[in-house]
Parts: C-alpha cells; sequence; structure tokens
C-alpha cells in the first residue's frame, strides 16, 4: 500500500495532525511541503532547543545572540564582529565537491546576512582512515570543493581541523565556519519593518535542485544506499555568489535595505516567513515572479527549492529603483517577490490563485518540540573500569615519529596551501598556528580565531570532553595574544531517536555549559547536526568549537610556531602532568580502542592558563607560544622544531610527561627569559631550543629532518596512496 | 599617478591592490569593467580574482569587457600597465602580452609564498630592482603554468622579456622551485617595449613586515615611478 504523502516527507502522523490543528483544514500540497521543510529536525531544531537553553549566551559584548543569521559580538570602536559556524555532513557525503562548496556559500550568505562583509573562513573536517581509497576520495574533493569555491568567491579561507577516526568511515562530517566584520551603524536585524516593505529576491534563478535537502539529507538517517540522494544536494556558483555579495554590500552600505536572509536549507518558504515572523507581520509572494532555470517548477518545488547563491532583501518601496539599479550593476538579478503584510498570514499566489496560506509563525518558530528520552549507554562504565594507559615506548624517537606521521598530527599544508589564506591583506598569523590571528584595519586591534573539535575524548566522557574542549579553544586564541569573548558551536550527533544519543547530546551540552560558564565566554550561535547514523551506526559525539579572541591592541609580533631560535628557553605551564591517556593520540597511535575516563578541566587552572597565555603572548618575551594538544609534549615541542629548522633538547626522563595529554598546558620559547617567569602559574622549565635533533633527555632522539620529513608527507603520501 | 585598477565581476584582488599602491605612493581609483574610457589615467592594473568567474577558460571572457578597449589603447601610448594573477591571465588571453597560463603541473590550487628572481630590469614592474635579486612573494593560483609556442619562447627569452622567474632561496632556477610547471621558470612576462607586465604571484600580499615579507614594494615601486614618468 501507498505511504501518505507526509511519511515520504519524512513527517510522522502526529505531525501531520498538528499541520491540521494549525490551518484548521488539510494542507494542500505547497503547504505539506512547506511544513515538512520548516518542521524537519534541520530547520526547527525540534528536539536539540529544549535542551540548548543551559549554555550561557549573554555578555556585555554580545549584540547578538543565537538563533539568528550569525552571532555578532562589539570588537569595540564602533565595530562588530559576526560569526557563524554550520554542518554540510550529509551533502559532501553523498557529493564531496559540491556538498562542500555549497556548505562554504551557505555560510558565507549567513554572514552576509547580518550585513556584515565575510572576512574569513575554516573548515571543520572529519573523515575514515585515509587508507581506504573512498576516504581519500571524499577527503580530496571535500578539500577541492571548499579551494574552488572559497576562493573563486572571494572569501579567504584562514585554517581548520582536520581529523580521521573510524566512526566517520560512513559518515564524514564538513563543518564550516565563518567571520564577517561591520560598522555597528550597518547591522541588519529585520525586525523595524513596516507592512509594504517589498520583498527582493536577489541572485541567481532557481531550479529542482535541492528540493527536500533539508528533510530527506540533513534530518535523516543513511541507510547505505544514498547515491539516489544525490539530486537532493545543490551545486554551487561562486562567481554568482560573488556578484551577489558585492550587490547586498552595497545596498547595506548604503542603507537600501531593512531586512536582509540568505535562502539556504527550506529555500523561499523558510527565507519569507522567517522574514515575516521576524518583523511580527505576514508576507505575500507571488511565484510568478521567481526567475527559474527550469520550465513547468511547481508551486512546492518552487517554495522549497534550494537552488544556491539566492538572498532575500526587504526594502521600503520608495529604495527599489535604487536597489533594482545596484543589482543590475552588479550583474546579479533581482525579482520583486512579495509584499510584507500586517497581520501573521504567509500567502502564496500562482497565476492570481492562492496556493498556500498559512500563519507565518507556525512555519518559523511552531513546529512540535520534542522532549526525546535519554539513557547513558552501556560502553561508558566499561570504559571508564579500564586503563587507559598504554605500553611504555621502547624508543621515544621512533613514537614521536609514529606521532608525527598520523594524519591529523602532521602537516596540514597539503590542505590549506589550496585554499586563498592571504586575501585581504589580514592573515597575521597564519594558518599551521593554534590560532589565526586577522588584523582590523583601521584599528588597532587583532580577532583571532580558533576551530577545535573532538570525538575520541568526548565518546568516552562527552561532559569532560566537552568542556576540556572550549578550555583548549580558549587557549588556541590566547597563545596568539588574544582574549576569547565569544564561540559558536557545531554538535555533530548521531540518531537522537536512540536515548544513547539523547544523554551523550545532553552530556555534551553541560560540559560545554560549564566551561563556557567558568571562562565568561557565552556561545553566541550554533549549529546541532543530527542522524550522522549509517546502516544502524552511530558517530562519536562530535562537538566542535569556534572560539572568537579580540587581540586589542594586537600584538606587534604574535607568536608564531616558525619564530623558535638557537638557545631559547622552552618552558612548561599552566596544567598539572598527571598522566593522561584516554582518548589520547598515543594510545590511537599503539592501535587500542579509546578507552578510559579522561581528567575533568580544572576551572581555576584553566581560567589561569588562558590569562597567563595571553599575557606571555603580548609581553613580547616569547617568539613562540603553543598549545599542548594531541601527542602531547613531545609533539608540541617537535612542531615548533620543525616549524622554526631547529632541534631541541628537552629535560624529561618520564615518558608520561612526554605523551600525555593533561588539560590547560602550553609551552613557550622565549627570546630572553622574563623576569618572575617561575610564578606563572604551573611554570616549569623543560628544555632548550637549539642542534639538529629532538632530544628527550634518556628516553630517546630523533634527527630534526626525518622528524620533518615524517611530519611534511603525512597527509601527502598516504592521498598518493603510498 | 592616477592609475586604474579595474573591476571584473569575479575581481577580488581590487581592495588589495589599491591598499598597495597608496603604500607606494600612487593614486589608485577603482574602474567598473564597463567603463572603456581610461584615458584619465596614467597607468592601470588588472588585479587578481576570477573574473567572469573564469568560466570557459581563464580571461576568455574577460578580454571582450568594455574595459579593454582602454587598456589595450593605454598598452599602444606606451602607459604602464600591470596584470596580476588573472590580470595576467587575461593580458595573455587579450593578446598584449605572449603565451598563456595552465593548470598547474599538480592540478592543485597553490597558495604559498615562493622565490622569485628578477631576470630583466628593462620593465615597468622591474625597473627599481636589480638583476638577479631574489624576492619572496605569495603565490595564488590554480592557472598559472606558464606556457607558449616554442617559437614565441626563443622570442621571449631572446629579447629579454622574462622579468622573474620561480627560483630557490638563493636564486637558483630549477624544477625543484617551479612550483607549477611553468615553461623556463618564468613568472612574469613583459611585451617588447616593457610597459606592459603580468606577472602570477602578488606582490601587493608582500608589501608590509606584519605580512611576512616586504620584498612585493620593489615591483610596485618601480610601477608607480613609471606612472610619474608618463
Amino acid at each position: 500500500m501507498a505511504q501518505p504523502q507526509h511519511r515520504l516527507l519524512g513527517m510522522t502522523d502526529g505531525e501531520f495532525d498538528a499541520v491540521v490543528g494549525v490551518l484548521g483544514r488539510e494542507p494542500t500540497d505547497a503547504e505539506l511541503m512547506t511544513y515538512s521543510l520548516m518542521w524537519s529536525e534541520h530547520c526547527s531544531y525540534k528536539t536539540s532547543r529544549p535542551r540548548l537553553g543551559v549554555l550561557p549566551t549573554q555578555s556585555p559584548r554580545v549584540v547578538v545572540g543565537p538563533g539568528t543569521g550569525a552571532g555578532v559580538v562589539d570588537i569595540g570602536d564602533g565595530m562588530l564582529a559576526a560569526l557563524r559556524i554550520e554542518s554540510h555532513n550529509h551533502p559532501s557525503f553523498v557529493e564531496p565537491y559540491q556538498g562542500a562548496a555549497t556548505g562554504v556559500g551557505g555560510i558565507i550568505r549567513d554572514i552576509l546576512s547580518m550585513g556584515a562583509r565575510p572576512i574569513a573562513l575554516w573548515n571543520q573536517i572529519r573523515f575514515g582512515d585515509l587508507d581506504s581509497a573512498h576516504n581519500r576520495y571524499l577527503f580530496g574533493g571535500v578539500v577541492a570543493g571548499i579551494a574552488g569555491y572559497g576562493n573563486a568567491v572571494g572569501v579567504p579561507t584562514i585554517g581548520g581541523e582536520i581529523a580521521f577516526e573510524p566512526c566517520f568511515d560512513a559518515n564524514p562530517l564538513i563543518n564550516v565556519m565563518c567571520l564577517g566584520t561591520l560598522r555597528a551603524e550597518d547591522l541588519v536585524l529585520g525586525r523595524d519593518v513596516e507592512a509594504g516593505a517589498v520583498a527582493v529576491l536577489l541572485g541567481a534563478p532557481s531550479g529542482r535542485d535541492g528540493i527536500g535537502g533539508a528533510s530527506t539529507l540533513a534530518s535523516a538517517s543513511f541507510s547505505g544506499d544514498d547515491q539516489e540522494k544525490r539530486p537532493s544536494v545543490q551545486v554551487g556558483d561562486p562567481f554568482a555568489a560573488k556578484k551577489m555579495i558585492e550587490a547586498c554590500l552595497e545596498l547595506c552600505d548604503r542603507k537600501l535595505l531593512v531586512g536582509l536572509q540568505d535562502l539556504g536549507a527550506a529555500g523561499v518558504c523558510c527565507a519569507t516567513s522567517e522574514s515575516a515572523w521576524r518583523a511580527g507581520k505576514g508576507i505575500d509572494i507571488d511565484l510568478d515572479a521567481m526567475p527559474r532555470r527550469e520550465e513547468g517548477m511547481t508551486p512546492p518545488e518552487l517554495l522549497v527549492s534550494e537552488s544556491q547563491e539566492r538572498m532575500l532583501a526587504l526594502v521600503d518601496p520608495k529604495d527599489l529603483p535604487a536597489v533594482l539599479e545596484v543589482a543590475e550593476r552588479w550583474e546579479t538579478q533581482a525579482a520583486v517577490l512579495g509584499t510584507i503584510t500586517v497581520g501573521d498570514t504567509m500567502r502564496v499566489f500562482e497565476k492570481g490563485k492562492v496556493v498556500a496560506e498559512m500563519p507565518a509563525r507556525s512555519l518559523a518558530d511552531g513546529a512540535p518540540l520534542y522532549d526525546r528520552p535519554a539513557a547513558k549507554p552501556d560502553y561508558i562504565d566499561e570504559v571508564w573500569a579500564a586503563d587507559p594507559e598504554p605500553v611504555p615506548p621502547d624508543d621515544a624517537g621512533g613514537t614521536l615519529l609514529g606521532l608525527l606521521d598520523m594524519p591529523a598530527l602532521g602537516d596540514r599544508s597539503w590542505v590549506y596551501e589550496q585554499y586563498d589564506h592571504m586575501l585581504f591583506l589580514n592573515t597575521v598569523v597564519p594558518p599551521g598556528n593554534d590560532g589565526a590571528m586577522l588584523r582590523v584595519r583601521g584599528t588597532s586591534k587583532g580577532l583571532a580565531v580558533s576551530s577545535d573539535g573532538d570525538s575520541r575524548r568526548c565518546y568516552l566522557d562527552p561532559r569532560r570532553g566537552a568542556a576540556r574542549l572550549v578550555y583548549e579553544s580558549a587557549l588556541n586564541v590566547a597563545v596568539v595574544g588574544a582574549e576569547p569573548i565569544a564561540l559558536v558551536d557545531n554538535l555533530n550527533f548521531g540518531d537522537p531517536e536512540h536515548p544513547e544519543v539523547m544523554w551523550q547530546f545532553i552530556e555534551t551540552l553541560a560540559g560545554l555549559a560549564e566551561a563556557c560558564g567558568a571562562l565568561g565566554v557565552p556561545v553566541i550561535g550554533g549549529n546541532v547536526s543530527f542522524y550522522n547514523s549509517t546502516a544502524g551506526g552511530h558517530i562519536q559525539p562530535t562537538p566542535v568549537i569556534g572560539m572568537l579572541g579580540l587581540a586589542d591592541p594586537m600584538p606587534d609580533r604574535p607568536p608564531r610556531l616558525d619564530a623558535g631560535e638557537e638557545g631559547m628557553e622552552l618552558w612548561l605551564f599552566g596544567g598539572v602532568d598527571t598522566p593522561d591517556f584516554a582518548g589520547s593520540a598515543l594510545a590511537k597511535l599503539s592501535g587500542a580502542e579509546p578507552t578510559g575516563r579522561p581528567l575533568p578541566a580544572d576551572p581555576g587552572v584553566g581560567r589561569s592558563a588562558v590569562e597567563a597565555a595571553r599575557r606571555i603572548a603580548c609581553s613580547g618575551d616569547a617568539a613562540v607560544v603553543h598549545d599542548l594538544s594531541e601527542g602531547g609534549l613531545a609533539v608540541a615541542v617537535a612542531e615548533i622544531c620543525i616549524r622554526s629548522g631547529i632541534g631541541a633538547r628537552l629535560d624529561g626522563s618520564d615518558w608520561r610527561v612526554l605523551f600525555g595529554e593533561a588539560p590547560h598546558r602550553f609551552v613557550a620559547a622565549f627570546c630572553a627569559r622574563p623576569k618572575g617567569v617561575e610564578k606563572i602559574v604551573g611554570a616549569r622549565r623543560v628544555g632548550v631550543l637549539g642542534g639538529a635533533n629532538i632530544e628527550m633527555g634518556s628516553l630517546g632522539s630523533v634527527a630534526l629532518a626525518q622528524a620533518a620529513a615524517v611530519w611534511g608527507d603525512a597527509i601527502g603520501r598516504r592521498m598518493r596512496g603510498a | 599617478m592616477n592609475v586604474a585598477v579595474v573591476v571584473f565581476p569575479g575581481s577580488n584582488c581590487e581592495h588589495d591592490v589599491v591598499y598597495a599602491l597608496r603604500g607606494v605612493g600612487a593614486n589608485p581609483e577603482l574602474v567598473w569593467h564597463r567603463d572603456d574610457d581610461l584615458s584619465a589615467f596614467d597607468g592601470a592594473v588588472l588585479p587578481g580574482g576570477f573574473a567572469h568567474g573564469d568560466y570557459l577558460r581563464v580571461g576568455a571572457i574577460a578580454r571582450f569587457s568594455p574595459v579593454m578597449a582602454g587598456i589595450e589603447a593605454m598598452a599602444a601610448a606606451g602607459k604602464p600597465v600591470l596584470g596580476i594573477c588573472n590580470g595576467f591571465q587575461i593580458l595573455c588571453e587579450a593578446g598584449l602580452l605572449p603565451g598563456a597560463l595552465v593548470e598547474n603541473r599538480d592540478l592543485s590550487f597553490i597558495c604559498r609564498f615562493v622565490h622569485l628572481m628578477v631576470d630583466s630590469t628593462d620593465s615597468v614592474l622591474t625597473s627599481a630592482a636589480a638583476t638577479g635579486q631574489v624576492l619572496r612573494i605569495p603565490l595564488n593560483s590554480y592557472q598559472g603554468s606558464y606556457t607558449a609556442h616554442a617559437d614565441v619562447l626563443a622570442e621571449v627569452e631572446a629579447n629579454g622579456q622574462v622579468v622573474l622567474r620561480y627560483c630557490g632561496p638563493a636564486g637558483t632556477v630549477d624544477d625543484e622551485h617551479n612550483p607549477n610547471g611553468s615553461a623556463n621558470g618564468i613568472a612574469g612576462v613583459a611585451n617588447a617595449s616593457g610597459n606592459v607586465v603580468g606577472l602570477m604571484p602578488h606582490p601587493e600580499r608582500a608589501s608590509e613586515p606584519i605580512l611576512g615579507s616586504t620584498d612585493g614594494r620593489v615591483l610596485l615601486e618601480s610601477f608607480a615611478s613609471a606612472l610619474v614618468k608618463v
């Protein structure tokens, strides 16, 4: 027997009944399609929203918090910064190049919708092991897609993060993040919109691409046979986007807009209903006015098409001629799609007839919310009971080489040298460092951004793992001289209809909330990506953080990993060296499944470490300040050595100290040892830079040239299939 | 020292070029690609980016933009014309410079610092530099591999029109230090009279200490001084 239409569209029977309740009648085809998209998990956050309230979202700097196009913070001197993160996991698995490319396009439009110029991109990407040809295809395709789109659209990609874990084999994670800056007076909120304002559709014409992407791709698990879903992936056109961006920025600059929203998931129906709802109004739209690429598109298709490179502008009627002139000059299409009305009704016309009539609020803010059950997974007690400490290495030199050869720890320049990371002449600390630093021209300020994610530690203990991730990200902006001021999070999880996934999600939120609260860093936006499950297997819980830091003033020479020189003393600061191998790189290298319970974050030490790192980075005393992360002290020092082209002599004699991954630690290389250095939190001298080897006390040694060669080719050799 | 910085739809380095040209004392102004009269300017720069999306073939559509009439008039009048990256590709496509730019040898985009050796100072881009001088300047391109018919290549070499070649830190020109497979390591080339020059690397990205190099300044200063002489 044929399934009812709403089920084919991914709606439950209860949700269908709710739609009938809202409308007081059965929905039309166009209405049903619209509700199925707007009430999808991807658009409505119906599972996550009831839980997200635990996150702190306020600080004196926050201008716009979560729930709009992008979070916005005040960075002083009349300047604002806008930050947003999104996932494009499922489309990228189905079609890596276009999936990643359109992810980049979407995140840029989110920043643009606030009236901000997008100035930098990051991406956080996770795949299965590169031993598999299919994973190499996915990884190569995603990187090429980000490069092909980002470079051509004219927004530099300043950094990112890469991980390879078996759990991403059948469900890669592609998260993208964009930063924008704007003058405070140019902020577009779309709240003060009068009835009679004109809705103008800007950019590319609409086609049948991406129909139902938000419901059938982003809000459902994969079965294992998903090539048929390829038509749900959109195709990017960075050239159309570039023209549209410049047109929109000119419109913002000349104050010709009262509202601006991007067309992403659920296309026109989402952008129009949300724009109307935000203004507290209704909207009439005329589908006949929509520029289109294909003949014979039906009203439901026009409403939910996810064709790329489109924006919806709300314009005072008196400014309409000027708006159309700007669009014409930038060679971007503009069509008057509709009018803001008094009331709350979204009415959709085709050939003079009403094809849909729905309360705008019911679409934008009326999805049923779910309080899904949560239960601690069985594996947790098992892994906590196990001892994660690996067998002591015979030769620390060989162990270090093994770690440097791991593709997530090796040289990432294979990736970031395919991205234009220098455009706009703002990149002061380039990719390949803990945090990137961008100068804000016309001011003395710098914006530091770090993106960090974790799955292994969060799998073992999502609460502790998530909290430590926030501290690590804060430390990463501190080591280039910035104070962490806000973050965005992208929460990648399995199927939330499974109680153990909900438990991981709730625990992760608790960990994020604890750390953000302790550091005083608000969450200004985020994205939740559920249903990262294929054939019944869930990914490890994977929160990804984008941390924004402000350096004011920016140090004249922010520390960099490549600035180490002969004779510089190496000092370790911050947390204690308690061995911590749960979820560590060394444990992974030894071939073991993640096991053990990671150490918790220490809020007092965590805060002190972030502040100490920032002070040292700004003092001018240190050439290098580097966060300890995967592979611990040994890998951190090796990275300094390789990037600076100089060896090191470490004093250590305990392999647990060298390779353990206890939290809140960073290392500095001093030009001249500063007075009172021993009073800084957790200070201890660990060695000196110099020579042609990385010597680890009595534990072993490795030639710098060999370490550099292995590290430098860790990704490249795998991509060559070697 | 009024210099037109041409903006095609899809250009993206125009603001960076304006900023760097101001830094060497020139007076740059953005000019939209539909303007065909550049007679008010002493010279022009075609900046990097993706003019017309690089669709069809890099520069193939841009060469038909109305502004190219102005550029051709300027080139014929002996005024300095500089193409950077995509601008270089457009000048080749328009026939104002010999040769063409094709996909990098390794078929991937390259964004990193490279070393360049100044091979001729007989151009508006290199007049203030010294022959043999090594410059460290970022490259940022996918179709950056210079190629030309063997006869054209021989002529360009014989005339001393090659102004910049990829090299190692010590100035060695060889395959190892050729990032993209360019013929004879050619990174920049001039027309026979030296007033029209194109190069793939971006001198504007190496114009301040905070950006990691100031080696691009000598090229921009050469260009700015040529504007004065006109």
